[in-house]
């Protein structure tokens, strides 16, 4: 019972920890210091706290007797709640840290108080919505969470285009909670109660069960990015401080992927439908995903929608995995669950990373926008050296973590092609070939972000002489991309407790394994890394030995090339934009070329988000105009509104009376 | 043992001499006398001792690339069986390490290219990556036939499973084969979609790629590209030649002369096709896509 209680006093110390600095002085650095020694000391209870509670097998879960409206406060810990707490610890930790030499309050006076506040609250409000165990008390949690990261999206609200991004954030997730509401006011209907324990096949009716499926499905995907619901990411994440984006990428829409997976573990087995419904919205979340990250040519941007694209891949993987225990497999179970949850570990590393990363380089140039970088790895290498890591991690590429998660997925979705029974299999394959999709056009996107901002040379002089960012800020990217390399490596030190989560879908009574195969895995990365080592030691020290001449580039014949002839970022994702033109409906705006000496002129194109622009927008904006006639009724004099008040009383007696209600 | 032995020996030693084969072909067809059937190991030689020229724009991935590359593409090569006989390195789900392998490659030829900071290599760069994005569904829906049939996650156990299936699988085959064959064209970046003795480099895609590496760099990724062309040549053989004599020694040398001929193959196509124009190249991958993925279908009913 300890271990619980020390998460609870961690989440406790996270909530608090931004108290001191969020109402001391404007540009206090020890305040600022402050509010992140507590958040650190709050996420070491944590991890202390699990570690106790995951080597002792006593039973967790605490409830106080005080009753909150309607509710209880009840937690509880168990694996799955384990699994999703690890990443909550570590990544607003050292975001922290970063933030200390990235976000300084003293340069930041109007924002930086309420920063240290609000950071602090996101954080600890996710430990509580993960060991939550009563809807109404999650809800709360899940609220405070909301809010906490609109006021740290919208930091900077001076500026329109973040305060553009921070209402639709506010907009989409409060219409998720809407859902959130109606699933937890029905389970309460079927149930008898808000407490998140398992319900019994029997109470529901099929209807029911389809509703509760969907509402999940819809209320935690607004959190979690799954498309089409995606609308508020992009533009919140490229809008927020990136130590900000770090954790709500890596961490917060993970929220999203634990209430699927939660309540998805309380519903009776689903029918055969919610999992393949799950795997196809997971292939075309990442589809589209990652092809929008093409199209983009801001750094932040682009990291938020291959956000996306992860959530598709970690989406397949429940979807699998539903289908498995809707067939009564483990294997699908296992490799299908197992594998995403393993990948919301990974994405949670380096995604960070990446994200940590974009706010080093946005120090360096000032700009998001990758067609004005380049050539950075000269000036900043070791940021370079970590974000190439991230890049081959995200990619799934072995020899990183990424790999193994993602072989973990494929692996289940071959497994029900190879032993499938008929009516599983061919969807299971179409997700084979739609994640490999997937990682080729991840790997195009991460190739080319890479390369615009880090290789070449710089396509516009810098006169901010970029460099390595400060210690402060370099040692959590290290420690991101050391969690990236040991995770890739050595898989089996997370797995048990992976499995663990895992196994609340299966049937206690049969047994299954995902380490098996697993050592190969590490054998076979040690391998690459080691020999590819050894001999570029070799060739490099031959190199040496022969000193060759050293020159620029060879300019293919071309007598003055300049470092803006390089190929951009949009030029390299152009052919794969094209290929997607139906989906991303890129915006091109062409010189018209008229006269014979035609005057100076511009060519620009971007990829907007369809689905923002071209579907929400336009519901938004006829709903708008349609309410608008109801201004009518808004006359704005106060005789007027108790007129209404008067007729509306009159009408309830009315119908009272006349007994029409009974 | 003598046979994983043989297998690494093999897988070492005999890619250049299929270039040189086809080659040879190409020759043969254009009435030429050709260059020698072991030109490549030449090269190869001559290149190791030569000084290096590196552009001042590069970093340490223009130098690591080709390395990782190299590595990556062998590691593949290690576990595909080369015919009847085991692979060296076999488990279950190794078919996606395969295939994460070449991606690997393909990520450090294309990061190497884009950093000499050149347009044209960058265009190279581009092209690699956005046909990757057709020729791997294509991959994985050959994978996806095999696995099927075999019932077996295990590469070596998959690319064994024609030499036992039964008539009714032929057709799959027969669609996963041809898939597979316009697979190792792109792949290996010969005709009809790119031309590896073009030196416009407006037109070329693995090529343009590797235009400012020199001395044993290029060497090395000149011995990788073969590499790569053996190792996918081996999966398709076991689709293409589902022979197997029994005798260990007829057996390889079975498998040498298969290996022969589709070197010989690929040069027939080489000269008697013309480049696609690079528009059209898509739809040549599409064509892949279609076919493996309708034998996915086949095994549907």
């Amino acid at each position: 019972m300890n271990g619980l209680w020390m998460i609870l006093t961690a989440a406790g110390l996270m909530m608090a920890s931004g108290f001191p600095a969020g109402f001391g002085p404007r540009r206090s650095r020890t305040a600022q210091c402050l509010a992140t020694v507590l958040l650190v000391l709050g996420s070491l209870t944590g991890l202390s706290g699990l570690a106790i509670v995951l080597f002792s097998s006593e039973p967790c879960a605490l409830s106080f007797p005080w009753h909150l409206p309607w509710g209880s406060f009840s937690v509880g810990l168990d694996a799955l709640s384990a699994v999703f707490l690890i990443p909550v610890f570590i990544v607003p930790a050292l975001g922290s840290v970063y933030g200390l030499d990235y976000w300084r309050q003293s340069d930041h006076p109007d924002n930086g108080r309420g920063l240290s506040l609000f950071y602090g609250l996101l954080a600890g409000a996710m430990v509580m919505v993960v060991i939550a165990r009563d809807a109404v008390l999650l809800l709360i949690f899940w609220e405070i969470m909301a809010l906490a990261a609109f006021f740290l999206a919208t930091a900077e609200n001076e500026k329109p285009e973040v305060r553009r991004a921070g209402w639709i954030y506010l907009v989409a997730t409060h219409t998720g909670t809407v859902c959130l509401l109606a699933l937890f006011a029905l389970l309460r209907q079927v149930s008898g109660s808000f407490a998140l324990s398992a319900m019994d096949a029997g109470s529901l009716t099929s209807g029911v069960a389809t509703t509760l499926f969907i509402l999940t499905v819809i209320g935690f995907g607004f959190k979690a990015g799954i498309m089409p619901l995606h609308v508020w990411l992009p533009g919140a994440h490229a809008n927020a401080p990136s130590h900000v984006s770090a954790v709500m990428s890596g961490v917060m829409l993970k929220m999203g992927v634990y209430g699927i997976i939660r309540m998805l573990t309380l519903l009776p087995v689903t029918e055969m439908w919610n999992g393949e419904l799950l795997l196809s919205l997971g292939a075309i979340t990442g589809i589209l995903g990652i092809a929008f990250a093409i199209g983009q040519s801001d750094i932040k941007r682009l990291l938020a929608y291959s956000s996306i694209e992860n959530i598709g891949i970690i989406t397949m993987g429940i979807g699998l995995a539903l289908i498995g225990r809707t067939l009564h497999r483990v294997d699908f179970i296992l490799l299908g669950l197992g594998g995403a949850l393993l990948h919301v570990w990974n994405h949670s590393l380096f995604k960070s990373l990446l994200f940590l990363n974009s706010g080093a380089i946005m120090h360096a140039v000032h700009t998001r926008d990758m067609n004005r970088m380049g050539g950075l790895a000269k000036s900043m290498p070791r940021t370079a050296g970590l974000f190439i890591l991230g890049a081959i991690a995200i990619c799934g590429l072995p020899p990183l973590n990424g790999f193994v998660s993602e072989w973990l997925i494929y692996l289940g979705l071959f497994q029900s092609v190879e032993t499938g029974n008929g009516i599983s299999w061919p969807a299971a394959g179409i997700g084979a070939v739609a994640l490999a999709m997937i990682g080729a056009l991840s790997l195009a996107c991460f190739v080319k972000i890479y390369s615009t901002v880090f290789l070449g040379q710089p396509r516009f002089p810098n006169h901010s002489a970029p460099h390595d960012p400060k210690p402060l800020m370099h040692y959590p990217m290290f420690l991101l991309a050391a969690g990236c390399v040991v995770l890739g490596i050595l898989p089996q030190l997370g797995l048990p407790l992976i499995q663990r989560a895992a196994a609340q879908w299966m049937d206690p009574s049969i047994q299954g394994s995902l380490l098996a195969p697993i050592q190969w895995i590490s054998k076979a990365a040690l391998v690459l890394i080691v020999v590819s080592r050894l001999i570029i030691a070799l060739v490099r020290k031959k190199i040496r030995k022969q000193p060759g001449v050293s020159i620029g580039t060879w300019g293919c014949g071309y007598a003055q090339p300049t470092p803006r002839m390089q190929y951009t970022a949009t030029s390299f994702g152009e052919m794969l934009v094209k290929r997607f033109r139906w989906a991303l409906r890129p915006r091109t705006q062409r010189p018209v070329i008229a006269s014979p000496f035609p005057h100076k002129t511009g060519f620009s194109t971007e990829v907007p988000d369809t689905v923002l622009d071209r579907m929400v927008l336009p519901v938004f904006q006829y709903t708008g105009r349609q309410i608008m006639k109801l201004r009518l009724l808004q006359q704005g004099r106060t005789e007027i509104y108790l007129l209404y008040m008067l007729i509306i009383l009159l009408f309830l007696f009315c119908w009272e009376s006349l007994g029409i209600g009974r | 043992m003598i046979n994983i032995f043989i297998h690494i020996a093999l897988l070492l030693i005999m890619p250049p001499l299929l270039l040189g084969v086809i080659n040879k072909t190409k020759a043969l067809f254009a009435g030429r006398r050709g260059p020698p059937v072991l030109q490549l190991y030449y090269d190869l030689f001559k290149l190791a001792r030569k000084g290096v020229v590196i552009s001042e724009v590069t970093t340490w991935v223009f130098t690591a690339a080709p390395v990782i590359t190299l590595v990556a593409i062998t590691l593949a090569g290690l576990m595909v069986p080369m015919g009847p006989f085991q692979s060296p390195i076999a488990f279950t789900g190794d078919l996606i390490l395969f295939a994460y392998l070449l991606a690997l490659s393909r990520f450090f030829t294309t990061t190497a290219a884009l950093d000499t900071g050149s347009a044209f290599e960058g265009m190279g760069a581009a092209r690699e990556v956005t046909f990757a994005c057709l020729s791997e569904p294509a991959l994985f829906f050959a994978l996806l036939v095999l696995a099927k049939m075999s019932g077996s996650l295990v590469l070596t156990d998959m690319l064994h499973t024609p030499l036992t299936a039964g008539s009714q699988s032929a057709a799959s085959l027969v669609l996963v084969a041809a898939g597979l064959f316009i697979l190792l064209l792109a792949e290996n970046s010969r005709i009809p979609v790119d031309d590896p003795n073009t030196h416009l480099e407006l037109t070329m895609i693995h090529e343009v790629m590797v235009l400012d590496h020199s001395g044993p760099l290029l060497g090395i990724i000149l011995y990788g590209a073969a590499v790569k062309l053996f190792v996918l040549s081996a999966v398709l053989l076991h689709i293409v030649f589902p022979f197997q004599s029994g005798s260990a020694l007829l057996d390889w040398s079975l498998f040498v002369i298969e290996m022969l001929f589709t070197a010989v193959a690929v040069g027939v196509v080489e000269s008697v096709m013309a480049r696609l124009q690079m528009r059209n190249v898509q739809h040549l991958l599409i064509a892949a896509i279609l076919l493996c993925g309708f034998g996915f279908v086949l095994l549907m009913r």
